[in-house]
């Protein structure tokens, strides 16, 4: 079974981001850059399902400028076979990467691809079910457990209300949530290994995909801030103060 | 104009982030069309028509649209839609599952989570765990948008008198089917929409130390929630997790319980009415957003609370 993974190059989790002085975007210079947490997990569970013997092959793409390479690179670390780099500096939007990665899903025709549940940058939680969309295949979104029977997926999902298990027909789209598995750490020979597996590159133009970005970011600003407040010494005060002051109890 | 919105429910009643919903597409402007989609819905249907606001509600009952399935939903709500300026869902789990593939079926960008509707064409919405909010355009010709229940008022959920309608057309994409379910039963309001939330943290230590949260939870007719730290270390179940990439929630209260207030925790709390931390560590973020802080170790301070209320 072949598996296509695709991975995002996103401001790092613990980066407290600000606005810039004009308003215009984020300031992301000399900012911490790290592959985005739920791709680190999508990236796990395809090297798990190629452990297991159930997958033979797994293709890493991640879409952006050059620098996306490191986070491709990372990848191939982890145990990613190959690598594909559709290369813009357009910043394309969840429908943009979504039409660049049918492509490449028509070019490879994976089994199974692998998507994280959101972008921690843009929080869109879109990508993966615009793509299933395209592709006319099903989607289970939000993994938490995913199981491989033949042509069939069974997939765990976490739903408002807890768990949900459906079962798809191959091939299928599967976005991770956090509990699906923990990824590991690239190790060093890996790291030297992956510098020589191989990595094409294709832009959108090669792939005959046209980007608009019909939504346009008009400004960004600070959330209303939250002033601390008081230091409370005991629990009878905090139930006073809760009663008589905030009247919330 | 007029605006789709897709009910959330669970066929026997109508959840309340329908009504949240409602106001932003008020606030667009327009007539206003619920959908119901499921199988035995006529109850969640009925709820819908009483809803303020709403014009029309459509009927969508077939067993093909049991639990929610994304791709089945997603073709009857792309057909629909060609009658449509806006369709717009709650920022729901199903909200987020079926939308994204509605947008890219018609071939447009999608909004997700707006938090505040300035035009009809341009809107707020957090980035970044929240620690940014963006104002957007979008010049689509159909809007699809999901919308944060908590951002928005609900309308009234009486008073309204909308036309019913039925449809028969039947959307069975075919690759997918419902297996099973293991839904949390709890008689606990519901964690989104409860007026009280207490949540625990890593603090907590093991899963048999909730039942200190539960017995405070208990006395003050609240909710239970959890810190990511929490849910993955298996104390509670993950549909208890407040967050970036959990539930939202913006109750009159909310208590955190030796949680140390990490961005993608305020990401889900921060815009709470009035909220508590407790906590030994006194120099722990979460009091930075805390009206109230207590400095003490939760397992003397939950017993004294419960005592106290
Ligand atoms: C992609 C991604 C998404 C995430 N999404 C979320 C999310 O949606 N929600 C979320 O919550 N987190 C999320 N996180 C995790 C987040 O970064 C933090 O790791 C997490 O919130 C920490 O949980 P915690 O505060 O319970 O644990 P800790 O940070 O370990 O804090 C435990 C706290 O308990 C206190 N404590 C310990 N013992 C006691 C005691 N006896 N009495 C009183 N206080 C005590 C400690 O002082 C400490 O402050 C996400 C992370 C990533 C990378
Ligand atoms: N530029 C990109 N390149 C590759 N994959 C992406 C890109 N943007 C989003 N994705 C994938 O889509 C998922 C969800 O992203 P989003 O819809 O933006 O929240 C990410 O976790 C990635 O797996």
């Amino acid at each position: 079974m072949k598996v296509l993974v695709a991975i995002k190059r996103v401001v790092d989790y613990n980066v407290k981001v600000r606005p810039k002085a004009d308003g215009s975007d984020v300031e992301l210079n000399n900012v911490k850059m790290s592959l985005n947490p739920f791709c680190e997990i999508a990236v796990e569970e395809a090297v798990r399902l190629k452990e297991a013997g159930t997958a033979s092959e797994i293709i890493a793409v991640s879409i952006g400028p050059k620098v996306v390479q490191e986070q491709l690179r990372t990848a191939l670390a982890l145990g990613a076979d190959r690598a594909i780099m559709v290369e813009t500096d357009s910043e394309p939007q969840p429908l943009g990467v979504a039409k660049l990665l049918k492509a490449i899903v028509d070019k490879e025709s994976p089994d199974l691809i692998i998507l994280g549940k959101q972008s921690i940058d843009g929080d869109n939680n879109q990508t993966g079910q615009m793509l299933a969309a395209l592709a006319g295949i099903g989607q289970g979104t939000f993994a938490s457990n995913i199981e491989v029977a033949d042509s069939t997926l069974n997939v765990t999902r976490e739903v408002d209300g807890g768990l949900q298990t459906v079962t798809l027909t191959l091939p299928a789209v599967v976005t991770t949530d956090l509990r699906l598995n923990e990824p590991r750490y690239a190790s060093l020979p890996n790291i030297m290994k992956a510098k020589k597996k191989p990595l094409d590159i294709f832009t959108p133009d090669d792939l005959a995909v046209n980007l608009t970005n019909t939504v346009s970011m008009i400004k960004v600003e600070p959330p209303a801030e939250r002033q601390a407040g008081i230091k409370v010494a005991s629990v009878d005060e905090l139930v006073e103060k809760l009663k008589n002051e905030a009247k919330v109890i | 104009m007029s605006i789709l919105v897709i009910a959330e429910h669970d066929n026997a009643s109508l959840k309340g982030a329908t009504l949240n919903t409602v106001t932003a597409a008020l606030a667009m402007g327009g007539d206003i069309h619920l959908l119901v989609a499921g199988s035995d819905c006529a109850a969640a249907g009925a709820e819908a028509a009483a809803a303020h606001g709403v014009a029309k509600v459509l009927i969508a009952d077939n067993a093909v649209y049991a639990h929610q399935l994304a791709e089945n939903i997603a073709g009857l709500v792309t057909e629909l839609a060609a009658d449509y300026d806006a369709v717009l869902a709650p920022a729901t789990g199903n909200g987020k599952n079926i939308l994204p593939r509605v947008a890219a079926s018609l071939d447009v960008q999608m909004l997700s989570e707006i938090i505040s509707v300035e035009s009809a064409d341009t809107f707020k919405r957090p980035i970044y765990a929240g620690n940014v909010i963006a104002t957007v355009q979008s010049t689509d010709a159909k809007k699809v948008i999901t919308v944060r229940a908590t951002a928005f008022d609900a309308v009234s959920a009486s008073g309204g008198n909308a036309d019913v309608v039925s449809l028969d057309q039947v959307t069975d994409a075919g690759v997918s089917s419902f297996v099973s379910e293991e839904l949390a039963v709890s008689d606990r309001p519901e964690l989104t929409a409860a007026n009280i939330v207490v949540s625990g943290g890593r603090g907590m230590q093991n899963g048999d130390n909730f039942k200190l949260i539960e017995a405070v939870a208990d006395k003050l007719n609240a909710a239970m929630g959890a810190s990511r730290a929490a849910v993955d270390a298996g104390f509670v179940p993950n549909d208890m997790q407040v967050g970036q990439t959990g539930k939202i929630v913006a109750p009159d209260l909310y208590v955190a319980v030796g949680i140390s207030g990490a961005i993608q925790h305020l990401a889900g709390m921060k815009d709470s009415k009035v909220i508590v931390a407790i906590n030994k560590d006194e120099d722990a973020p979460i009091f930075s957003v805390a009206d109230y802080g207590l400095v003490a170790d939760l397992f003397v301070a939950l017993p004294e609370l419960d005592a106290a209320l």
